[in-house]
C-alpha cells in the first residue's frame, strides 16, 4: 500500500508530523510531505482533520467482538513454583478487568500443580483453568500452545497476557499465530481505551528511545507479553474463586521436542530485582574502587548495589548487577543513582522505582528528570556524608 | 542438509538519539546493519556447513536497500539469498511478516533447519521466529546458544533459560532462534562480497505475486496491530532539588526519607 498527502487539502497543521513514528513527514513551506523512509504504517491516517492523507488500502472493518469477554493470564510455573511475573500479571489484569466490568482468569498448566490455584485466586483471579497432564510437566512450546488454543477456542477471552520471560516470549507468539490474533511484545504499560474498551499496549521501541502505544482492533484475544518487574502484584486477599478442570489428551509424539535435562547455573549470586533498596553507580563512580563506598551505603540501608551498562563493561561490577535496557528492570522502594547521567536505556530499567534519589555533579544530567530528590554534588562527598548521618540516625 | 537463515536489516539503534529540542528521533546518518542476533544465526549455519556440508539460503524482507544485508551474509558464506521486497509488504506487524516469510519458505521448498536471531534490535519483539515456525507447523527452540549434535532425524541443542539452560532434542525440520552467546560471527570475505555484487549473483528479489499472496494478506492491511501513538518516555516525579552544602542536603534528604517512613 501507499500513503500520500493531497497538498491542496493540507492546511499545515503538523498533526501528522507528531503521529509519525518514523519521522517520515516533513514540512516544506506550509505543506506536509511524505519522505522516502515512510513505511506505510498508517499511523498518520487518522490524525488529519482535513482528510488530506490518502491511502490505497481498503478500509478494514472491525468485527463484532461482543462475545469475547474476560481477562486471562498465563500463570507461569516451574517445578511447582510460580514465577513472580504470574502474580504481577494478575495485578494488572485485575485493574483492566475491573475497568471493563469483567472477570480475571488464570491458566495453570503442568503436572500436579492444582495447589497453586488458590494462590492465583488470592492474588486476583476469579477463576483458574487448570490443565494437568504428564506431557505438561515441563514447559514445551507445542504442548502448551495446543492446550491454550483449546481453552481460547472454548471460552473466548477478550485479553490474554503472558510474562515476557524466556518461556512467555517463546509461547505467546506461537499461541497468537495459532488462535489467529495479534500480539504486542514486552509491554510496560497497559490500559483500557475509555472510548471503545480496546486494550492500549505501551512498550519501548528503538532501544527504549521511544514509547509506542499499540492497539489490536481486528482480532481477539488481544495478546501482550508484559515485562517482568514492572506491574505490581496485589496483596494476598481471601477472595474465593472457582477452579475449572480442563481435560488434556496430548500424545508425546505430537510435541516434537523433548527436554533431556535442565541445568541450573549459579550465575546470579545476587538478585537485584528483589532488593528493597538499590544503590546504583554510573560512570561517575570512576573505577572498581569507587564502588566500595556505594557498597557501604547499601549495607547501611540493607540494600544491594547496582550499576549501569558502562560500569559492567568496564568490569567495575559483575553483570548480574546491571540495571537498564540490556540489564534488568527493577522497582525497589528506594533507588539511589550515584554518578549516573541517566541515559534513556538506563532509565527504562529503573524509572518504576518507588522513590528515586539522584546524586550527580552535572546539574543538567537527565537522571534529575526522573528523580524525586536531587542532590547536585560529588558522590564522593555526598555518599560518605549520607552513610555517616544514617548511622548516627539509627544509633 | 538445507538450511534457511532469516535475517533483517535494522538501523543501528545504539546510535539513535532524541533531538533535545523536538523530542523526535534523529535518524540522519544512522547506518543500517545486519541485526546483531542474525549474524550469530548466519555464523551457526556456516559452521554447520563447514562441518557436515549444507546449502544455506538467506531470506530477508525489507526495502530494496536491504540487499546490502544479504550481500554481507553471502560474504560470510551463505550460498543463495532471497529478498522479499514489495510496497505491499510495508507496515507489517509480526502476524503479517511471519505469514509473508512463511509463504516464501514454502516456495523455497525443502529445508531441514531454519535459523534466525532471537530478536531484532529495532522492534525487540522476538516473535518472528516462533510465528514462522507456527506458519510452517514445525517445532521451534528459542534462545539457543549451542547446537550439540545433529542426529538422523533430530537435533540436540542447548536453550538458555533464566536459571541456567535446558538440553532439548527436537525433531527436524525445526526452527531455532539463537542468541549472541552462541558464537563469534566471522567477517565477510572480500572475494565473496565481490561475487555478491556481480550481476549473476545468486540474490533474487521476490514480490507479493512471486510468493502468491494478495495485498490484503500482507503489510499494513494484513496486520492486526497498529501503532496508534509514539512519545518520548517521561516520568511524573516531584523532582525536588535539595539546596545547601553537602551536610544540609543530606540532612534534608534523610528528613524526606523519614517523612515517608523509608528509614
Amino acid at each position: 500500500m501507499t500513503i500520500w498527502i493531497d497538498i491542496d487539502l493540507c492546511n499545515g497543521c503538523k498533526r501528522c508530523l507528531k503521529e509519525c513514528p518514523y519521522d517520515a513527514i516533513e514540512m516544506k513551506g506550509d505543506k506536509a510531505y511524505i519522505l522516502d523512509r515512510c513505511t506505510s504504517c498508517g499511523a498518520c491516517l487518522s490524525s488529519c482533520k482535513q482528510k488530506a492523507i490518502g491511502t490505497d488500502a481498503e478500509p478494514k472493518e472491525i468485527p463484532d467482538f461482543n462475545d469475547r469477554q474476560g481477562v486471562w493470564v498465563f500463570a507461569e510455573q516451574k517445578e511447582g513454583k510460580l514465577n513472580p511475573v504470574s502474580l504481577e500479571l494478575l495485578g494488572i489484569a485485575r485493574a483492566l478487568a475491573d475497568e471493563l466490568g469483567q472477570d480475571v482468569s488464570a491458566l495453570l498448566l503442568g503436572e500436579q500443580v492444582s495447589d497453586m490455584s488458590e494462590v492465583l485466586i488470592h492474588h486476583g483471579a476469579n477463576s483458574v483453568y487448570l490443565a494437568e497432564h504428564k506431557t505438561l510437566k515441563d514447559y514445551r512450546t507445542i504442548a502448551y500452545t495446543k492446550v491454550i488454543e483449546d481453552l481460547v477456542m472454548s471460552y473466548k477471552p477478550g485479553i490474554l497476557l503472558m510474562g515476557a520471560t524466556h518461556n512467555g516470549r517463546d509461547l505467546a507468539p506461537r499461541v497468537a499465530r495459532r488462535v489467529g490474533s495479534g500480539l504486542t511484545a514486552d509491554c510496560t504499560e497497559l490500559s483500557i481505551d475509555p472510548e471503545d474498551g480496546v486494550l492500549l499496549q505501551t512498550r519501548p521501541a528503538f532501544g527504549g528511545n521511544v514509547m509506542a502505544t499499540i492497539a489490536n482492533r481486528y482480532s481477539r484475544p488481544q495478546m501482550a507479553t508484559v515485562r517482568p518487574g514492572i506491574m505490581e502484584a496485589l496483596k494476598k486477599s481471601d477472595r474465593k474463586g472457582s477452579v475449572i478442570k480442563h481435560e488434556v489428551s496430548l500424545l508425546e509424539k505430537e510435541i516434537g521436542t523433548e527436554i533431556l535435562g535442565t541445568v541450573t547455573e549459579k550465575r546470579k549470586s545476587v538478585d537485584i530485582t528483589k532488593a528493597r533498596v538499590l544503590v546504583a553507580g554510573g560512570r561517575g563512580v570512576g573505577n572498581e574502587e569507587g564502588f566500595k563506598v556505594l557498597k557501604d551505603l547499601a549495607a547501611v540501608m540493607n540494600g544491594e548495589v547496582a550499576g549501569t551498562r558502562v560500569t559492567v563493561e568496564e568490569g567495575w561490577i559483575p553483570a548480574e548487577h546491571q540495571v537498564g535496557q540490556t540489564g534488568q528492570s527493577v522497582r525497589p522502594e528506594i533507588y539511589i543513582a550515584c554518578g549516573i547521567s541517566g541515559a534513556i536505556q538506563h532509565r527504562a530499567g529503573m524509572m518504576n522505582s518507588r522513590y528515586i534519589i539522584a546524586i550527580n555533579k552535572d546539574p543538567l544530567a537527565p537522571i534529575f528528570q526522573v528523580a524525586d530528590w536531587s542532590i547536585v554534588g560529588d558522590l564522593r562527598e555526598v555518599v560518605p556524608e549520607l552513610i555517616s548521618q544514617l548511622t548516627a540516625h539509627s544509633a | 542438509m538445507n538450511i534457511i537463515v532469516l535475517l533483517k536489516q535494522v538501523p543501528n539503534t545504539t546510535e539513535v538519539k532524541l533531538d533535545p529540542k523536538t523530542g523526535n528521533l534523529i535518524r540522519e546518518g544512522i547506518e543500517s546493519i545486519v541485526n546483531p542476533d542474525d549474524l550469530h544465526a548466519i555464523e551457526a549455519a556456516v559452521a554447520l556447513k563447514e562441518k557436515d556440508g549444507a546449502k544455506i539460503t538467506a531470506l530477508s524482507m525489507g526495502p530494496p536497500q536491504a540487499i546490502d544485508a544479504l550481500s554481507e551474509a553471502m560474504g560470510m558464506g551463505v550460498d543463495e539469498s532471497i529478498l522479499l521486497s514489495d510496497k505491499a509488504f510495508a507496515g507489517a506487524d509480526t502476524w503479517a511478516t511471519s505469514f509473508t516469510l512463511g509463504k516464501a519458505i514454502e516456495k523455497i521448498g525443502e529445508f531441514d533447519l531454519i535459523l534466525c536471531g532471537r530478536q531484532a534490535i529495532d522492534g525487540d519483539t522476538a516473535q518472528i521466529g516462533p510465528q514462522v515456525a507456527e506458519c510452517l507447523g514445525i517445532p521451534q527452540v528459542s534462545y539457543v546458544f549451542e547446537i550439540e549434535e545433529i542426529e538422523k532425524n533430530g537435533i540436540i541443542v542447548k536453550r538458555r533459560i533464566e536459571e541456567g539452560f535446558e538440553r532439548i532434542r527436537t525433531s527436524m525440520p525445526a526452527l531455532l532462534t539463537v542468541i549472541g552467546e552462541m558464537n563469534t560471527p566471522r567477517y565477510p570475505v572480500v572475494s565473496n562480497l565481490l561475487d555478491a555484487c556481480r550481476e549473476k549473483a545468486p540474490i533474487k528479489v521476490w514480490n507479493a505475486a512471486d510468493i502468491g499472496v494478495t495485498t490484503s494478506e500482507v503489510g499494513l492491511e494484513g496486520s492486526f496491530t497498529n501503532v496508534i501513538k509514539t512519545f518520548a518516555p517521561k516520568s511524573g516525579r516531584a523532582g525536588e532539588v535539595l539546596e545547601g552544602d553537602t551536610k544540609t542536603q543530606v540532612k534534608t534528604l534523610i528528613g524526606k526519607l523519614k517523612e515517608n517512613l523509608l528509614v
